[in-house]
């Protein structure tokens, strides 16, 4: 039979519910390769293979017994690092948080658990999920499968890797200005940002409180939409939740896989894309939409002119509700505890000196840029301009799918770029960014799904856009242009990836 | 427009309690000031006219009942912080107001 | 740091005859909702330390506040109460700034759009005078934990090793009441002040919004105070004293700042505008540390709430759900018991109206019912440290306790008696009575016996009362007394006694 790690999601769910595979194979199988090839990709900073295996077990039980089992049950998946997971160390790939072994478990997780998907253990990201290649990471770089030398994207570089190097089906990550979205662009990988206030927060380790989203990461749209209804829905204990049903996704997707798409209306961009956009970048952008063309969906122009200053707006936004979020690791309560070197040992130095040792250089940044931007005499010209600048965006989005039933642009200008290429430039690193922020801005949801290599050889990906609460379209258009692709290159992008070199021994 | 000087972002650092070296000082003032400068620009379009918005989706008065739910294991959360005794946390002496 | 206090203080007549004094005060009150302002944590007082968290309330990375509509609700009414507008919306913001006790670094609080403003309160002084005190506005925001100092000698901040934090109190909700500056008092500036928090203290109580004891901390002030020359002279500078936690301190705390800040200025210094710290034991109060960053909150709007939008709808249901005004509602019972002035002073302070509302209506007169709580139980919860309150005896039960007396059952002396095994947790006051056969001894015949007994034993006293001198009786009716230890009804035993003798 097939090798589990490389079946869809959906295809495991499948052969578990036909009794052709156990959870506790498809658990091992996952686990093993981890253990062969996560010395080379290091997508995990923990692996929790005891855990996973007791969960699996426990599904082969119930299913054996003829329990009524969520569709997804058995299925493992990996969970990025900043998800709160009670009992299982949680980072968010910091230095400050070391060790700590949190109390209580995320909603999504809790969902997880209750569905039964054994987790395989906590994912690789930029330190507090401040970056775009996971190079930030204070317990080192996690490597791109396509390329070891090149970066995974970010900050859920981990989460991306992971699944584009097989060693998990399914993952969450999290986006706040494309964190899900730009590594799936650069791994070949499938990655959903929901509408804001789609799946709870309550247990993300925040970054920026009116940007945050946790999603999907996969090999499959199909499975994306899986994975979406199972973490999704309303959460009384996250007030930024919407109080209502999620979109039917799975029916969404399964109809987009049929290849037809008479009657939608897509809007192309401008402003996310020409100038600054690589060539291969483009050429499969425009490959895509011809593809798209074909199906039936009319394309329109649609023009986003205040999308020139999303960047800004989001750069001051996000700094400053981090300096906020972040004042809480201070090692009063929990994680790192750090003494100053001289000096009288007070409360107030010690959390000088912890939060000096405990943060990287980017959280440094970040956080002294939020809280300049928000101290007084600043708040008007910096956070209170920002928010203006949202209002715009929104505008121009409400004209755009006035248009178009959904938006499209390459996810990100380029493809997976070296380690260490742009890590001494900031505003270099930012620019990575520049397709997927306005999404986030909005509250909009988004997708980024695999349209082809590069003349370098290296994914790219296509960004969908939908209105807020329609994710079910993102699905729809995925799955068709996914089939539509498939069909041309015989086969997932992802086959196309090389073989990764594999070390004995064993990461559980 | 204002210059992140390196006298402010030492300023800044301390109110939101980071303690920084003097190289960080100097490096951190030199990109922190290109990045302002480059930020600044939602001022553009920021006019008087323009409502800010705060939350991506408008929803209002979202409310819990005043209903008791589940608490910690305090065992758990000792368990997890730096130091602590006999149930409570415990920490370096405080200077300031009580 | 202001280290020029003065070295001495103007007394306080002369000083209010040379300068104007303004106030304001800023009151916090803990509503008394089951769980917290932003999460499911209980709201118990006195539990062990960091067992009424959840995530949420002790600022665990990734949890999230969610707001209780009980808490609105309350605020909404001290709103109404107040006679303040009800902001068609408001929104939350997060003040930033570093403390142990303050979980998460930031406490969520109103700023700029607070759910209550424009208001007024009249205050009732003791002699009668009302004073109407105008209301900038009430707010809602989270209370912070609790530090307790170790190692250093006095358990204050200064001198201590280390400090002990618990979070049981980080969370519950609170709803600060801010006054516009007071003008125009005078010399009763200091009676203003105390009669303003008592005030609030009873509106509270009356809404049921919180239990308002001032000895847990559920109502604190802070008191602003300022002096100018005349009352046309602009605002002087202020100082904030922090945390006067009695409706005495309040007052002594205004007095001590008026008499100290006319040093100041008598020195020929300005005051400076600080924050200061009241010393309940000392009556004195001290400036407070300067913080060089105590400014710069960086307040921005909560993003993880939700602006609340409450409908008119809801505002005028609310309305018209408000209890009656307690210092109408107090006249109107002070009319109906018959109460003088000061004694319903002294009711309304002791916490006992409702305590004697309740204990006439279970049948004891107006005069009876406030003998009970001012007389004996008054002494015995002053003894046990207790409120009325929280005695072991319901009004209702002293309702039952004074009917045994009326109707000749118990007398006051049997009656104490019982209410003590009340108290001492032995049941109705009805079964206290059985227990321990406390009840007047009407059956005459052991009665008789004990009589009789006693005129055998004094036959001299006999005599006299037989010759016409009835004084000496009363030896007679101790001894029988005596003898019955108590349960005699002592009337009953004259009559008998002279009958026997042959003197009725």
């Amino acid at each position: 039979m097939t090798d589990p790690t490389r079946m869809s999601a959906a295809a495991l769910a499948e052969a578990l519910t036909g009794g052709e595979l156990s959870s506790v194979e498809a658990t091992t199988a996952h686990l093993d390769r981890i253990a062969a090839v996560d010395g080379a990709l290091h997508a995990f900073l923990h692996v929790s293979g005891e855990k996973a295996l007791a969960t699996a077990r426990e599904v082969d039980t119930r299913r054996a017994a003829g329990e009524e089992l969520h569709p997804l049950a058995g299925v493992p998946i990996a969970v990025k690092d900043v998800v709160v997971t009670r009992g299982m160390p949680t980072t968010a790939g910091s230095r400050i948080l070391e060790g700590w072994i949190p109390p209580y478990d995320a909603t999504l997780v809790e969902r997880l658990k209750a569905a039964g998907l054994p987790i395989l253990g906590k994912t690789n990201m930029d330190e507090f999920a401040m970056g775009s290649s996971t190079e930030h990471s204070a317990y080192g770089n996690t490597h791109n499968p396509w390329d070891l030398d090149r970066i995974p994207g970010g900050s859920g570089g981990g989460s991306a890797a992971a699944v584009g190097g097989f060693e998990a089906p399914l993952a969450i990550g999290t986006d706040t200005g494309g964190s899900i979205r730009q590594p799936a662009a650069v791994t070949g990988t499938v990655g959903v940002k929901p509408t804001y206030g789609g799946v709870s927060r309550y247990g993300l380790i925040a970054l920026a409180s009116s940007l945050d989203q946790a999603g999907p990461v996969t090999r499959t749209v199909l499975d994306s939409a899986l994975l979406h209804e199972v973490i999704g829905g309303h959460d009384p204990h996250d007030s930024t939740s919407l109080d209502e049903p999620l979109p039917d996704l799975v029916g969404a997707a399964r109809r987009g896989m049929t290849g037809d798409l008479t009657g939608v209306r897509v809007g192309v961009v401008t402003e996310l894309n020409g100038e600054g956009y690589q060539q291969g970048v483009r050429a499969r952008f425009d490959e895509a939409l011809t593809l798209l063309q074909k199906a039936g969906a009319e394309i329109v122009e649609v023009s986003c002119p205040n999308f020139q200053y999303a960047l800004a707006a989001y750069y001051l936004i996000l700094p400053s509700e981090a300096s906020s979020n972040l004042a809480k690791f201070d090692g009063m309560r929990f994680g790192l505890r750090v003494e100053p070197s001289d000096g009288p040992v007070t409360a107030e130095r010690v959390m000088s000196a912890t939060r000096g040792a405990g943060f990287g250089d980017e959280v440094k940044r970040r956080i002294i840029l939020g809280t300049y931007a928000l101290s007084a005499g600043y708040y008007d010209a910096y956070y209170g301009s920002a928010q203006k600048v949202r209002t715009l965006i929104q505008r121009d989005f409400a004209a755009a799918f006035a248009q178009a039933d959904v938006l499209v642009s390459p996810t990100a200008p380029t493809t997976a770029f070296r380690l260490g290429e742009k890590l001494d430039d900031p505003m270099a690193m930012y620019l990575n960014d520049v397709a997927t922020i306005p999404a986030n801005l909005a509250g909009i949801p988004g997708m980024s799904l695999p349209s082809g290599l590069s003349d370098d050889g290296l994914p790219v990906g296509f960004q969908i856009l939908a209105p807020a609460r329609a994710d079910d379209r993102l699905y729809r258009v995925g799955a068709a242009l996914e089939s539509l692709l498939e069909a041309q290159w015989g086969g997932p992008l992802l086959d196309r990836a090389p073989e990764l070199p594999t070390t004995e021994g064993s990461a559980r | 427009m204002s210059t992140l000087s390196r006298d402010e972002v030492a300023r800044v650092a301390a109110l939101a309690r980071i303690d920084l070296s003097p190289d960080e000082l100097t490096r951190l003032a030199g990109e922190l000031d290109v990045i302002v400068h480059s930020v600044a620009r939602v001022q553009e379009v920021a006019g008087p006219e323009v409502p800010a918005t705060s939350h991506p989706l408008p929803l209002t008065n979202v409310f819990r009942e005043d209903v008791v739910e589940p608490t910690l294991d305090v065992d758990e959360v000792m368990a997890a912080a730096p130091d602590a005794d006999s149930g409570r946390f415990s920490v370096p002496q405080i200077l300031g107001e009580e | 740091m202001s280290n020029h206090e003065p070295a001495t203080l103007v007394d306080y007549d002369e000083a209010v005859r040379r300068y104007d004094p303004v106030i304001g005060i800023e009151v916090h009150v803990e509503l008394g909702t089951a769980s917290k302002m932003f999460d499911g944590a209980p709201t118990e007082f006195g539990a062990a330390p960091n067992t009424q968290v959840t995530p949420t309330s002790l600022g665990l990375p990734g949890a999230l506040p969610a707001l209780n509509r009980t808490a609105v609700e309350s605020a909404i009414k001290i709103g109404l109460a107040l006679h303040c507008e009800i902001a068609e919306v408001c929104r939350f913001a997060r003040k930033n700034y570093f403390y142990p006790d303050v979980p998460k670094n930031f406490q969520t609080s109103q700023y700029d759009e607070p759910i209550a403003f424009d208001g007024h309160l009249d205050v009732e002084l003791d002699d009668g005078t009302v004073v109407r005190v105008e209301i900038e506005r009430a707010h809602m925001e989270e209370d912070a934990g609790k530090n307790t100092h170790v190692g250093g000698a006095t358990g204050r901040i200064h001198g201590a090793d280390h400090s002990l934090v618990d979070y049981n109190r980080a969370g519950i909700p609170l709803v600060e009441i801010v006054t516009r500056p007071i003008t125009g008092v005078g010399d009763r500036a200091p009676e203003v002040a105390r009669a303003y928090v008592q005030t609030l203290r009873d509106i509270f109580r009356a809404l049921e919004v919180s239990e308002a004891r001032m000895e847990r901390g559920n109502v604190r002030a802070d008191v602003n105070v300022s002096l100018r020359p005349t009352p046309q002279s602009p605002l002087g500078t202020r100082t904030e004293t922090k945390n006067v936690n009695s409706f005495r301190s309040v007052e002594r705390a205004v007095r001590y700042e008026i008499s100290r800040q006319a040093a100041v200025l008598d020195e020929g210094r300005t005051v400076t505008q600080e924050t200061r710290h009241w010393h309940e034991d000392t009556s004195i109060t001290t400036a407070g540390r300067v913080k060089s960053d105590a400014e710069d909150y960086r307040y921005f709007p909560e993003p993880d709430l939700l602006p609340v939008a409450p409908s008119r709808e809801w505002v005028e249901e609310l309305r018209a759900g408000l209890p009656e005004v307690p210092s109408v509602r107090r006249r109107r019972l002070q009319a109906a018991w018959g109460y003088a002035d000061a004694e319903m002073r002294d009711v309304v302070n002791a916490g006992a109206v409702e305590l004697i509302e309740t204990t006439i209506a279970a049948g004891a007169s107006p005069a009876a019912a406030r003998k009970w709580w001012m007389g004996e139980l008054a002494r015995t919860a002053n003894t046990e440290g207790l409120e009325l309150t929280e005695l072991a005896v319901t009004p209702t039960q002293i309702g039952e306790l004074q009917g045994l007396v009326d109707s000749g059952r118990l007398n006051d002396k049997l009656a104490r008696q019982v209410l003590a095994g009340v108290l001492a947790g032995e049941g109705s006051p009805a079964e206290v009575v059985a227990a321990r056969g406390l009840e007047i001894v009407s059956d005459d015949g052991p009665l008789l016996e004990a009589i009789d007994a006693a005129l055998a034993a004094q036959p001299d006293v006999v005599a006299k009362v037989r010759g016409g001198n009835l004084g000496p009786v009363g030896a007679i009716i101790g001894s029988v007394m005596k003898a019955t230890r108590g349960q005699a009804d002592a009337g009953r035993v004259r009559e008998l006694v002279l009958e026997r003798i042959g003197q009725e």
